[in-house]
């Protein structure tokens, strides 16, 4: 079968890598086995398959022809969530997800893309359908994917009997580019800095992505959010959808740039390992994009936001807050900014929970393929959090918000996951009107 | 090769899912840490004793091999499935069944990980001392299996240690019990002695009762630098002399600290030729006391620079000198044989002066570190296989290691075990009576051979092809 996807490459285009450009990588695992501490769907399997490890040998197997691509190792590939824990752990640095990654593109190649995989390069790769299907009230509806055009022969609909439990935030009417103009001029000294919000943000917490232009204004400057940018890619690279992502990073790094832009500010840590780390390590990358990519709490970290935030007057009634570390963020070494931004707040009375960076099981499309792994992934977190008894749990991913609102409701907590940027706009906004 | 019947036979026993003939699954079950790879026939989980029971009986029926596995971590090919058969994984036999503050004991399965139950039981302010560089990941069942070690040994011992008493599935899918709840028991052959350490030779353990001690209240980190390696081992002895046993006493030699120098949080000037990590545990007054004690037997012996932790962080610090030697050694070359001698505390300096002309003379980098609180030093001699002839070279650097360490009164292996990688050395240790009595025992335990053969006894089939057995020495 042929990619769903046809279209001449141009030159010099940023393109994914194949499962043989990773033969030196995959030769680099010692299999010491370091990777099953710290892999999600290992811990919860304890199937050797699940872990990189386990992963790796697949890949080097395939490469030499001594397996292929069989049910069981496709059950195996798909067990990932692309966290990339492993990575982080690992003595030799093997990039694990993106080995997955690619071996998920194979089995596109091979088998066509998964049901999942199809409903997600054409919801993900059309701005105005992904205002259609949160315009008609649930993203994961299959309701709204019916406004997927018949023309594209896809049969769109999202395994829903393996999510009838899924609890979801309600969507918003306006998203949004609805909500913040294109460009914000700011104080003539500062810089331009760009928004790159990505779909959860835009669509499903419109309400964050206001939040961090009404900050960014505060501390004087010009914000410009394209509304040409699209989904980061995440969702289809992690469903095997080679060429959606390709076409989403052409197009991502099109879209910045007209008002020269040196920093570009991410509020979802999925985003910044999309346009921030995994654009950088395509084939002929155009870098462009990914060397200006910052995640937000470093940026405001380093702006002086937490010293105005020590100086404040703490609130009288602090709701005690925990964090929840995202793993696209914890990978990159970023856990001590996020912290640094609750524990200065001073509307907020910040706790440490065990367990903080465990993933939440979100993982791109994994909880949409594997639900139930997904959901007792996030049932991991629940103990820490119980125990912490924090009354919102913060975090600085959308995705991440979903998965862990989700768990704590089935656990019947009372607790609000909540983006450090809502909290953030609270103290500030509260300040200002003083 | 494995017939239809007998995986049906399987399916039966643990349920269809837990059972696989899957390419995929032979080929994610085939390695441990040595990289080595043998395909095994059928893949089994098994999640309690009873199915245990009956795999062995099948099994010995049929005359197949079993590899009891738990997270194939191991140096030395344990659970390499060298003649095929089912690799039985017993990781989801992970209940922690009892914690009994009263009796200082833990009951676990096989397959839980040495972590999780420390910090299960520190949470009720006992502790679980031994404490290898795997225990984040590594089983209690692996460990029991080749006796793990780690740093702490120096003071609290290693796995056979705190192992009172075992369940164990024989060959013939029996199910015996040794030792027991208690400290003293002396009634029979101590069989859970012989079982600890046994690689999965001579049973399948499904549970293992484990003795615990009070969790130190404090502990406290040091960071020795020395002028020489002499310096570094003189302290070593100077410390034990003065009646203060640390928790640990790791060594880091010149070679290894030429490699960390420029990534290293802590400045090692290039003075520093060789360090120590001392670790001491215990009433925090003591700690205070012990550390200026130690500090001051260790200052005749040639000292660039201490530093000692004063906040957990400074610690970790220390630690993180410790971790970062592993990722570095790559940097000199691709392949690394690790192996983990052990020779009497004293003749650390020695045998680190035995590596460093070995290394000279076969031009192999040989980088050393490791327990220098119980002599068990971890060699690794690291090569570029791609170079011709190199294979033939690290064998002879190896039969001279080990030779070397055996003439010193020391032993092929501290803590990694014997397995496959090392079993062509055995006769060097070991004569061949000691051998003949082993092997007796593993004929009265395993009469047809099924429970993970091919480990510890030289076998010229499963090795590669170069190598061959060494003899003992001194064989009279």
């Amino acid at each position: 079968m042929r990619p769903i996807h046809n279209r001449p490459l141009s030159l010099n285009m940023s393109t994914n890598k194949k499962l043989k450009d990773f033969e030196e990588q995959i030769r680099q695992c010692v299999k010491c086995g370091v990777c099953q501490a710290h892999c999600p769907a290992y811990r919860l399997s304890r199937r050797e398959g699940d872990v990189a490890r386990g992963k790796v040998a697949l890949a080097a197997s395939l490469l030499d022809g001594g397996v292929k691509l069989e049910e069981r190792l496709e059950q195996n590939i798909g067990m990932c969530l692309l966290c990339g824990s492993c990575v982080n752990k690992c003595p030799n640095k093997v990039a694990t997800p993106e080995i997955v990654a690619a071996i998920r593109r194979e089995i596109t190649d091979n088998k066509g893309l998964s049901l999942i995989g199809k409903s997600v390069s054409t919801v993900t790769g059309s701005r105005a359908l992904m205002q259609a299907i949160t315009k008609g009230g649930a993203l994961f509806s299959p309701l709204v994917l019916k406004e997927v055009p018949k023309s594209s022969g896809l049969r769109l609909r999202f395994p829903m009997k393996r999510m009838e439990a899924r609890t979801l935030p309600k969507l918003p009417l306006r998203n949004l580019f609805e909500r913040v103009p294109e460009f914000t001029r700011g104080d003539k000294d500062k810089p331009v800095v760009g928004f790159f919000a990505g779909c959860s943000i835009t669509y499903v917490y419109p309400v964050v992505g206001v939040a961090m232009v009404k900050i960014l204004r505060l501390l004087g400057y010009s914000v410009h959010v394209p509304r040409k940018q699209k989904c980061c890619g995440v969702p289809a690279l992690s469903s095997g959808a080679g060429t959606a992502v390709e076409e989403l990073a052409e197009n991502n790094i099109k879209a910045f740039g007209k008002y020269d832009e040196s920093i570009i500010i991410t509020a979802c840590a999925s985003c910044y390992g999309g346009i921030g780390e995994y654009y950088a390590t395509m084939e002929h990358a155009d870098k462009t994009l990914s060397d200006k990519v910052i995640d937000f709490s470093v940026f405001l970290e380093k702006h002086g936001v937490v010293d105005m935030l020590r100086a404040m007057k703490p609130w009288p009634e602090r709701p005690r807050v925990t964090y929840h570390d995202p793993c696209h963020l914890k990978n990159h070494g970023i856990t001590a900014a996020p912290r640094a931004l609750l524990k200065a707040l001073p509307n907020v009375d910040f706790v440490e929970m065990e367990g903080a960076s465990l993933c939440c099981g979100l993982g791109g499309t994994f909880s949409v393929s594997h639900y139930d792994a997904s959901r007792a992934i996030g049932a991991e977190k629940i103990p820490g959090l119980r125990d912490s008894g924090a009354r919102k749990i913060a975090t600085a991913c959308p995705g991440c918000i979903i998965q862990l609102q989700d768990s704590i409701n089935h656990a019947g907590l009372e607790v609000e996951a909540v983006h450090i940027l809502e909290l953030l706009e609270e103290a500030l906004m509260a300040a200002n009107t003083e | 090769m494995i017939d239809r019947q007998t995986v049906s036979r399987l399916e039966e026993i643990v349920g269809a899912a837990n059972v696989s003939v899957a390419q995929s699954d032979r080929i994610t079950h085939s390695y441990d840490a040595t990289k080595e790879q043998f395909l095994p026939d059928v893949v089994v989980y098994a999640e309690n004793t009873e199915q245990v029971r009956n795999i062995a009986r099948l099994a010995d029926s049929q005359k197949i091999p079993i590899l009891p596995r738990g997270a194939g971590s191991g140096f030395t090919g344990g659970t390499l499935p060298v003649h095929g058969g089912i690799v039985l994984v017993l990781t989801r036999m992970n209940a922690i069944r009892e914690i009994d503050s009263d009796n200082l004991i833990a009951v676990v399965e096989p397959g839980v990980i040495t972590a999780d139950l420390q910090r299960e039981v520190e949470k009720q302010g006992l502790f679980y001392p031994p404490d290898p560089a795997s225990k984040e990941f590594s089983t209690l069942g692996g460990n029991v299996a080749e006796c793990a070690g780690g740093p702490r040994c120096v003071k609290y011992g290693v796995t056979k240690d705190f192992v009172l008493g075992l369940e164990v599935v024989t060959a013939s899918g029996e199910l015996i019990h040794t030792g027991g709840q208690t400290l003293k028991n002396v009634v029979g052959y101590d069989l859970t002695k012989l079982f600890v350490g046994s690689e999965g030779t001579l049973g399948i353990v499904t549970e293992i009762t484990l003795k615990l001690v009070p969790k130190p209240e404090a502990k406290k980190t040091m960071l020795v630098q020395f002028e020489t390696i002499e310096g570094a081992a003189g302290a070593v002895s100077e410390i034990i002399r003065s009646r203060i046993v640390p928790t640990t006493l790791e060594f880091l030699d010149a070679t290894t600290i030429d490699c960390i120098r420029d990534i290293s949080p802590i400045p090692l000037p290039p003075a520093c030729r060789a360090l120590l990590i001392i670790e001491v545990d215990g009433d925090p007054l003591l700690l205070e006391k012990q550390a200026q004690q130690i500090l001051s037997v260790v200052q005749p012996m040639g000292v660039v620079d201490v530093r000692i932790a004063e906040t957990p962080e400074e610690s970790e610090e220390i630690w993180q000198v410790r971790r970062n030697v592993s990722p570095s050694l790559r940097k000199i070359n691709p392949d690394k044989f690790n192996e983990d001698i052990v020779v009497p505390r004293s003749k650390v300096p020695d045998m680190i002066r035995a590596l460093e002309k070995i290394a000279a003379r076969y031009q192999v980098p040989i980088v050393n570190f490791g327990h220098a609180g119980d002599g068990n030093i971890h060699v690794n001699v690291m090569v570029d296989l791609r170079q011709e002839g190199m294979a033939a070279t690290v064998e002879e650097v190896m039969a001279k290691i080990f030779t070397t360490a055996v003439g010193l009164k020391g032993s092929l292996s501290g803590e990694h075990g014997i397995g496959t990688s090392k079993a062509r050395f055995l006769g060097m240790e070991l004569n061949a009576a000691t051998i003949g009595y082993l092997r007796g025992i593993k004929k009265a335990f395993d009469p047809h051979n099924i429970l993970n053969p091919g480990k510890i006894f030289f076998e010229a089939d499963t090795q590669p092809a170069s190598v061959i057995e060494y003899e003992h020495e001194q064989e009279t």
